[in-house]
């Protein structure tokens, strides 16, 4: 019986050694190109550089404020969608919820063309809104990545928690912010990370868009093309501690969720 | 009235998302070479080039094989640590459970930046092998079908495992025989998303393909940085056939899923 035990215990071997390999290793090469030099000394230069100079700290800002606009615009969107599609009496609901969300299996770069070509037509010269383009794209990109998570919390909301609230007096309001809404906490989170991180990377969108602003991502794509590997990796790793704090937050704020559940049940 | 807002606020939702992509599928079938022009005569001379130029034929074709042979890669990798891991002590479950979390939240750009930097700038591995662009994309896709894996062998019922043993099977035809079959509907759509995230890359492809290949995604994206119009709007083709066949694909989908289901009522 222990043999074959230690036989199927093997079998997660290779994946493992992958994950070294590919996962793991790689971001400690970041780490050691971000503070190295071209000529493989140690030095700090490149993270001075990245906080000193007003150029990347703006980027960093601008991209901030490109996808904090964009998870908020989407979140607007996407939370009353959810909750009308979710709230619905429909039998067949969950095909008009595939309508929603059927763009997120068409390659992101066809649908940004077409967004252009109608963009193009809507505003004449496009370049010349660069961030309200920014996060129309991002947006349209993104949109059903926020739609999907708010439905699947709201379709577990358990509609005799919403009687019982009504039936010991709360108008419709007090139901929703009181009820509701914390309710679909999870399904918010989920959606705001889904959105957040993208929106400050992906700067194809903003390129295909014409767009001449930068977003961190853009400060990568540059880097690379210059054959920058040190600058390249120090903004990776900006980029990895901005996702690390990320997901401490959001993490924490699922732990108390299941705490919650836990207390309902 | 409330009914109506309701409705009224779907529509204009569902008007935003899909006016770009009608208007390049009417445009697709048209003479014109911008949006918004006159659009002359119904022409299907968008569809004959994007299958008789064969840099975008190639293209295409190079696009799925890669998308396929990676999902195939990453759908055994993920099957065999999902399996192993599962029936791991919880010191190494929690390591490879972090470890897989890692690709899943972090950036595209990120990922196919660090797999350049150790790879190609490290290791000098040529980037006309393919290997650091196969690898990129195994990575990729593999935690998600990882966790696509994960609940199917959470809900099984170990107590077959055991009984097949207990009539005589060996361990790895109990593996294959009994395990295995309950883990197919994860591992199937674990290869699907495995599928259609790389279908869908781009961060990782640019920094890992070799110059003289393309996928769609770095095709699209170089394509409307030039000027050709034959090649742009044979594209506009391309973006309508994809959503066309993602219609179908979607709606089978369901149907069958549908049907499973009631089949499944009708026994009971």
């Amino acid at each position: 019986m222990k043999g074959l035990r230690f036989n199927r215990k093997h079998l997660c071997i290779p994946y493992a050694v992958f994950l070294v390999l590919f996962v793991i290793a790689p971001l400690f090469v970041i780490v050691y190109y971000a503070f190295t030099n071209g000529q493989g000394h140690f030095t700090f230069d490149n993270f001075v550089n990245f906080f000193t100079s007003t150029k990347t700290l703006g980027t960093l800002l601008y991209s901030f404020a490109v996808a904090i606009v964009t998870t908020a615009v989407c979140l607007v969107i996407a939370y009353p969608t959810a909750y009308i599609l979710a709230r619905s009496k429909m039998k067949k609901k969950y095909v008009l919820l595939l309508l929603f969300i059927l763009p997120m299996w068409i390659n992101f770069t066809l649908r940004i063309t077409a967004l252009k070509e109608v963009l193009s037509v809507l505003e004449g010269n496009i370049s010349v809104y660069p961030f309200l383009n920014s996060v129309i794209g991002m947006t349209y990109d993104f949109l059903p990545f926020m739609i999907l998570p708010l439905y699947t919390s709201l379709q577990k909301l358990d509609n005799s928690l919403l009687e019982a609230a009504s039936d010991l007096g709360a108008n419709k309001a007090t139901v929703f912010l009181r009820v509701t809404l914390p309710l679909s906490v999870p399904g918010i989170i989920s959606g705001i990370t889904m959105v957040l991180l993208p929106s400050m990377t992906n700067y194809v969108v903003l390129d295909m868009l014409y767009n001449n602003t930068y977003i961190m991502g853009s400060l990568i794509g540059s880097y690379f093309s210059a054959y920058d590997w040190n600058n390249g990796s120090l903004i990776s790793l900006v980029l990895l501690i901005i996702i690390f704090i990320v997901t401490l937050v959001t993490n924490r704020f699922s732990d108390k969720d299941a705490n919650n559940k836990g207390a309902i049940l | 009235m409330k009914k109506y807002l309701r409705i009224i606020w779907l529509a204009i939702v569902l008007l935003f998302i899909y006016i770009p992509i009608l208007v390049l599928a009417v445009y697709s079938f048209s003479e014109a070479t911008v949006v918004g022009a006159n659009m002359g005569g119904f022409s299907f001379e968008n569809y004959i080039n994007l299958f008789k130029n064969e840099e975008l034929r190639n293209m295409i074709l190079g696009t799925i094989l890669l998308a396929f042979v990676c999902a195939c890669i990453s759908t055994v990798l993920a099957t065999c640590g999902a399996i192993g891991t599962f029936y791991s002590k919880k010191l190494p479950k929690t390591l490879i459970n972090t470890a897989n979390q890692i690709p899943v939240v972090n950036a595209d750009i990120v990922t196919g930046f660090s797999i350049c930097i150790l790879l190609i700038v490290m290791l000098r591995i040529s980037k006309d092998t393919y290997i650091p662009l196969g690898i990129g994309h195994v990575v990729l896709t593999t935690p998600f079908v990882y966790l696509s894996i994960l609940p199917k062998l959470k809900q099984m019922d170990n107590s077959l495992y055991e009984a097949a043993l207990d009539l005589g099977a060996t361990p790895a035809q109990a593996l294959f025989k009994v395990v295995l079959p309950q883990l197919i509907p994860g591992i199937l759509s674990g290869f699907m998303l495995a599928v259609t995230l790389s279908l869908d890359d781009y961060f990782v492809t640019t920094y890992t393909k070799p110059s003289t290949f393309d996928t769609i995604s770095t095709y699209v994206v170089n394509a409307t940085k030039g000027s050709q119009t034959e090649v742009k709007t044979a594209l506009w083709a391309l973006s309508t056939l994809i959503f066309l066949i993602v219609i179908v694909v979607v709606l089978l989908m369901n149907v069958m899923s549908s049907r499973k289901k009631e089949a499944k009522r009708e026994k009971i």
